[in-house]
C-alpha cells in the first residue's frame, strides 16, 4: 500500500534502532536513565505491540501506553446509557464495530442485538444518517465517540440531518479531546515522562499548535507521529535529540499527513456543532474538566440525551482493577494482577482490555502470542 | 479509533454533496471531501489526489513531497552508516 509499505523497510528500521542506542548511551541520556517516553494514542500502543518494538530498544527506555484509546476511556454507565435507548422498540441504534464489545454493568451492544436489539455497525456517521433517511418512521441514534479525529466526520453528519430536515436522527455524542487530559496527566505527581510520541491523526485535525504548553510550560519535547515502526522510530530518535541538547519543542515526523495548522474546515464544522462540556469521565483516570463536548443549544433537537431524557448513575471498575496505574506509567500492563486470568480481550474487566488500542489487550494479544 | 487509510481519489461519486470515490488496496468506496476541498472549488480538481481516509470522510491530502523527504532523511541515515562501516 503506498504510503505504508515504505515506512516498513527493515534495513532502515535497523539503522534507526543503532541510532537510537548511539543516543540512550550519550553521557546526558546514560545520567537520566531510564527515558521515560509516552505514547498518548491507542493506534501507537497497537503498532508498537504488533511490531514488538519494545523488545528491540534499549532497556533503558521505556514506553508507556498513554489514554489514547477512546473505547477503552469510555465510561460503562455510557454503555448502559446506549443499551437504554436501544432497548426502545422504535429505536435503530448505530455506532462504530469498536464501540460493540465495550462492556456496559450488564451486558455489550453486541450482546444486547444477539438478544434482539435493533443496532447497526456502520463505517460512517453518514451511513447512520443514510439508515435514518431511509427509515423515517423510526428513530434512529448514532453514538458518536471517539476524539478530535473523528469529532468532524460526526460534526459534518449533524450539519448534513438538519440541512436535509432528516428529523428522525440523533446523536448520543461522547466526543472527547485528548489535551486536557495530557495535562491533568503532566500535573499529575505520579506520572514521570521525559517526552511524549503525539497523536498522528487528531494532530491532522487540530494541528501543532495545541501543544505549545507542553514543550514552553513543562519542558516536554513532543513529536506527532505517523503510525508505521519507521515513523515510530524516527520519532524516538527525534525525542532522544532533544533531550540530548537540552530542547524542548514540538515536532512533526508525520508531515506527510498533518499540516502545521491541522484542518481548518473540519475546525470550523466541530467549533459550529460542538461546545465543552464543563467536564468529562475518563475509565480509568477519572473526570477531566473540559475534556469532551456536547451538541450546542442550536442543535439540541438532535440531541439523544435530551430526547431519551438519560440519566447515568456512575457504575465504577472492580476494586482490583489497576488500569489507573498502568495509564499513568506505574505498571506494566502484565504485572496486573488480573492480567491475562480475571481480565481477557474476551472477558475485559477493566478499560484496557477493552479495545485492540488499549495497552493490556495490545500486550495481551501480540506478547503473549510471543512466548508461547 | 482513529485509524486512517491512504486511498486515492479515482472518480467524483456525487460533486453536489462532495462525494467521492476512493481506491484503498484496491477496494473502491465512497468518501466525502467537505475537509479538504477548498471552499468552492470543483470537486473534480481532486482527482488523482492521496487523501487520509477516516470513517468515511477525507482528512488531509497526503503530501506526496514530504513522504519523500522522510523517507529521504532515512535513506541518508542507511547511506551514512555504509561510509562508518
Amino acid at each position: 500500500m503506498k504510503f505504508v509499505d515504505e515506512f516498513r523497510d527493515p534495513a532502515l528500521a535497523k539503522q534507526l534502532l543503532t541510532r537510537i542506542a548511539q543516543r540512550m548511551a550519550s553521557p546526558v541520556l546514560q545520567a537520566r536513565a531510564p527515558i521515560r517516553i509516552m505514547e498518548v494514542c491507542g493506534g501507537h500502543t497497537h503498532s508498537i505491540f504488533r511490531y514488538g518494538l519494545e523488545a528491540l530498544l534499549p532497556q533503558t527506555l521505556e514506553l508507556i501506553h498513554g489514554p489514547g484509546c477512546p473505547v477503552c476511556v469510555l465510561p460503562r454507565e455510557h454503555v448502559d446509557d446506549c443499551l437504554a435507548i436501544a432497548a426502545q422498540p422504535d429505536v435503530i441504534f448505530t455506532t462504530f464495530g469498536d464501540a460493540m464489545r465495550v462492556p456496559g454493568s450488564r451486558q455489550t451492544l453486541q450482546q444486547a442485538r444477539a438478544g434482539g436489539a435493533d443496532i447497526r455497525m456502520v463505517y460512517s456517521p453518514l451511513d447512520a444518517l443514510q439508515i435514518a433517511r431511509e427509515n423515517p418512521q423510526r428513530r434512529v441514534v448514532f453514538f458518536g465517540l471517539g476524539f478530535e479525529t473523528t469529532m468532524p466526520a460526526t460534526a459534518l453528519t449533524v450539519q448534513q440531518a438538519v440541512g436535509k430536515q432528516v428529523d428522525n436522527f440523533f446523536l448520543l455524542c461522547h466526543h472527547i479531546t485528548i489535551v486536557p487530559t495530557l495535562k491533568a496527566l503532566l500535573d499529575d505527581e505520579d506520572v514521570c515522562v521525559d517526552a511524549f510520541i503525539g497523536p498522528g491523526h487528531v494532530s491532522m485535525v487540530i494541528g501543532l499548535e495545541p501543544y505549545g504548553f507542553i514543550a514552553e510550560q513543562y519542558r516536554k519535547p513532543f513529536i506527532i507521529s505517523g503510525f508505521e515502526p519507521l515513523d515510530i522510530l524516527q520519532s524516538i530518535l527525534m525525542l532522544l535529540d532533544q533531550l540530548v541538547e537540552g530542547r524542548a519543542e514540538v515536532g512533526n515526523q508525520y508531515s506527510r499527513v498533518v499540516h502545521e495548522q491541522g484542518n481548518i474546515q473540519a475546525q470550523q464544522a466541530v467549533a459550529e456543532v460542538f461546545e465543552l462540556r464543563e467536564r468529562s469521565a475518563w475509565r480509568g483516570l477519572g473526570e477531566i474538566d473540559q475534556s469532551g463536548v456536547r451538541l450546542r443549544t442550536r442543535y439540541a433537537a438532535l440531541d439523544a440525551e435530551r430526547e431519551f431524557a438519560l440519566r447515568s448513575t456512575r457504575v465504577d471498575d472492580p476494586a482490583e482493577c489497576r488500569c489507573g496505574e498502568v495509564l499513568k506509567g506505574q505498571l506494566q500492563p502484565q504485572q496486573c494482577p488480573l492480567f491475562g486470568s480475571g481480565c481477557t480481550p474476551a472477558q475485559p474487566m477493566g478499560a484496557l482490555m477493552v479495545s485492540s488500542e488499549g495497552a493490556c489487550a495490545a500486550c495481551f494479544q501480540y506478547q503473549r502470542n510471543d512466548s508461547q | 479509533m482513529c485509524l486512517g487509510i491512504p486511498g486515492e481519489i479515482v472518480a467524483i461519486d456525487d460533486a453536489a454533496t462532495l462525494t467521492a470515490v476512493v481506491e484503498v488496496s484496491g477496494v473502491r468506496r465512497r468518501v466525502n471531501l467537505a475537509c479538504v476541498l477548498p471552499t468552492g472549488a470543483d470537486p473534480a480538481s481532486l482527482l488523482g489526489y492521496w487523501v487520509l481516509v477516516h470513517v468515511g470522510f477525507a482528512m488531509s491530502l497526503i503530501d506526496a513531497e514530504e513522504a519523500h523527504q522522510t523517507l529521504r532523511l532515512l535513506a541518508e541515515l542507511e547511506a551514512f552508516a555504509d561510509e562508518v562501516r
